[in-house]
């Protein structure tokens, strides 16, 4: 008797795979972690909706065995939100590159976070835009290489975090595909979270940020994303400098606040008979 | 009920009546009013009103909402308007219905905030790239302001595409008392019979008035711009590329009568006199204020799918065609596809937000 793995439950196990992503990327490690805490969250496949954007990260969706919607570049938030509005009952998960999110989807970003509607946002931070072969990205370190900025990037990357927390989000964190034990547990306490929870994972592109930058082997990425994280408890003992170019990882807020929906029967009377038929 | 209402706000009124219960907006002139009416009157009907971050964010949270089974629409002008064609695309690709409506303002660019113009008929058909399936309807006063954004909301959920509703300045902050009925029958999307395992969310049978399902029922559809199959997935595949495109153009094709919506008053005058919207005040004017007149006028209701094959039996033999539009020539353009060389023809076209007169019609023939 053949066994299958109770994950297939959560994947579309028809012709879906093999899947897009190259080997060794670090995508599939969030997928992985998704999956688990579905799983020991026990949400319903059906009643939870996986949302994207455009990249690699966004081919997502296409795996998930859910209902799931791959938008446009950069809109992945806009449309969580009206499905969030029209079925409040539904779990509202967001997946997105750095360049999905922070450039061409930046200002949904600041709004979702600041209108703190219920969902969880993860954005898959690997430095370059992967799916048009490895071009700079809002996130791409300084003097590091892209197909784009092959002398070195220029520009000073957006920080995620302090971008979320400056727009107010509920729940905001940072951890690594290095660390998948703290990624399962950030992206339980985000799901869990009512308000708008986001979560940065630095996370791998072997195949072009890597290779542009001396990283040619998976791991080598990997190691590096290690060797620069510092959890937030030993960073906040750092000066400014020496935490400079370095992951901090950790929970920067998780504060209650009145979530939108409810602040809408709340201010503007709502009764909700107007959501989603079941 | 008797109610004095701007065109706007019949609009907005007549979108609530037919069961839209989601809208997305972001300020502009001269539409603003429809998002306002939404603001204080969507809550008492149990729905949502949003005011998004900006015009691209609007047309997506309402395909959003809409995916999720709620009937949603927006509304804007030219320069959100161009901001939605990525999402009216999106629409289209994914079959989701939604209404957007496009309270036209005089262009380019920025153009004209408070003065009306027809100037995005072309736009409305092609303003997002690739081959689209294109319905735009065009109101003449506030009456047709509610009537057809209930006849929009009703193709949109009938064919799952997005319905484009033209109205302009004008129209739509002009005032007249008008009859609002209790109640309007619009086609509502049903929930499939299958069981999940068996459920295709783009199979032949399901291209439109048909049930199909919405996240949220245990179907698990995928929705993506990709071209794809049947199942929502993408695909690369020659014969599936064309059997998604085909699907896409059936939808109207197979739909024409059904879509085609003309005014026609004296066609048998020797002349006659095309046109749409605000222009038809000053024509209807001419055609019908006067017993004597050698014209007759067809106006369109719909305008896209354009009425080519009933304009060409219309016009056929005709001396003259006379086509008043207040953009340069957009209609006009069709009208020559369908007319022989026997037939001459007039555009008389205004674009500095004023309307057209009687009299200038009258001077230019
Ligand atoms: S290009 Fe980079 S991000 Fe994209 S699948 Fe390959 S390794 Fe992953």
């Amino acid at each position: 008797m053949t066994h299958t793995p109770w994950v297939h439950d959560l994947l579309r196990m028809d012709d879906r795979f093999p899947h897009v992503w190259c080997a060794g990327c670090g995508i599939g490690i969030v997928m992985g972690s998704i999956i688990r805490v579905m799983k020991k969250l026990n949400l319903l496949p059906e009643n939870t909706c996986l949302v994207s954007g455009i990249g690699c990260t966004s081919r997502m969706p296409g795996y998930l065995n859910t209902d799931t919607m791959h938008v446009l570049h950069g809109r992945a938030l806009p449309a969580a939100t009206g499905i969030k509005l029209a079925n409040p009952d539904m779990n509202v998960l967001v997946v997105g590159g750095d360049g999905d999110m922070l450039a061409i989807g930046g200002n949904h970003l600041i709004h979702a976070a600041h209108r703190n509607l219920d969902m969880l946002v993860i954005i898959i931070n690997n430095f370059n835009y992967g799916m048009t072969g490895g071009q700079m990205s809002p996130t791409t370190p300084e003097e590091m290489k892209a197909s784009t900025a092959p002398y070195g990037n220029i520009e000073e990357p957006i920080n995620a975090v302090n971008l979320a927390l400056g727009a107010g989000a509920s729940f905001v964190a940072r951890t690594t595909v290095v660390n998948t034990g703290q990624m399962d547990n950030f992206i339980q306490k985000g799901m869990q979270k009512k308000g708008f929870a986001i979560i940065d994972v630095i996370a791998n592109c072997p195949t072009l940020f890597g290779r542009w930058n001396k990283m040619v082997e998976p791991v080598d990425m990997m190691k590096w994303i290690q060797k620069n994280t510092i959890p937030l408890s030993k960073a906040e003992k750092m000066n400014e400098e020496e935490i400079e170019n370095k992951f901090v990882t950790g929970i920067f807020r998780d504060v209650e606040k009145e979530e939108y929906l409810e602040k809408h029967k709340r201010i503007c009377g709502d009764k909700g008979e107007g959501c989603a038929k079941k | 009920m008797k109610k004095l209402f701007s065109g706007n706000e019949a609009c907005a009124e007549a979108a609530l009546l037919a069961g839209v219960r989601f809208f997305a907006g972001y300020p502009i002139t001269p539409s603003t009013e429809i998002a306002e009416y939404m603001a204080s009157n969507m809550p008492k009907r149990g729905g949502k009103f949003i005011q998004m971050e900006d015009e691209l964010a609007s047309i997506i949270s309402i395909i959003g909402a809409s995916a999720a089974g709620v009937k949603s629409m927006t509304a804007t002008s030219g320069p959100g308007f161009s901001l939605m064609q990525e999402g009216i695309g999106y629409a289209a690709m994914t079959e989701t219905p939604t209404l957007i409506v496009n309270v036209m303002r005089g262009g380019p660019s920025t153009g004209l905030p408070t003065k009306g113009t027809q100037q995005d008929v072309m736009q409305t058909k092609w303003g997002s790239h690739g081959d689209r399936p294109s319905i735009t309807l065009s109101a003449e006063n506030v009456k047709e302001a509610f009537s057809l954004t209930v006849r929009s909301i009703d193709i949109a959920e009938r064919l799952r595409l997005p319905v484009i509703l033209l109205l302009d300045e004008f129209i739509a902050h002009m005032r007249e008392v008008i009859d609002i009925p209790e109640r309007v029958t619009v086609y509502s999307r049903q929930k499939p019979d299958e069981d999940p395992q068996e459920y295709v969310h783009y199979d032949d049978k399901r291209n439109y008035n048909a049930p199909y399902a919405w996240f949220g029922l245990g179907y698990k559809i995928h929705l993506t711009g990709l071209t794809h199959r049947k199942d929502g997935f993408p695909t690369n595949k020659e014969e599936e590329i064309r059997w998604k495109m085909k699907r896409l153009r059936k939808k109207i094709d197979d739909n024409l009568s059904f879509l085609e919506d003309i005014e026609i008053i004296h066609p048998e005058r020797d002349n006659i006199i095309i046109t749409f919207g605000s222009g038809s005040r000053p024509s209807k004017e001419l055609v019908e204020g006067d017993e004597q007149s050698k014209f007759g006028l067809i106006r369109l209701r719909t305008i896209w799918p354009f009425p080519y094959n009933t304009l060409e039996t219309l016009l056929k033999g005709k001396k003259l065609v006379v086509v008043v539009e207040m953009n340069e020539g957009q209609i006009e353009g069709e009208v020559k596809k369908i007319t022989s060389d026997k037939t001459s023809i007039l555009g008389i076209h205004r674009v500095d937000g004023e309307l057209i007169s009687p009299d200038e019609i009258r001077e230019a023939l």
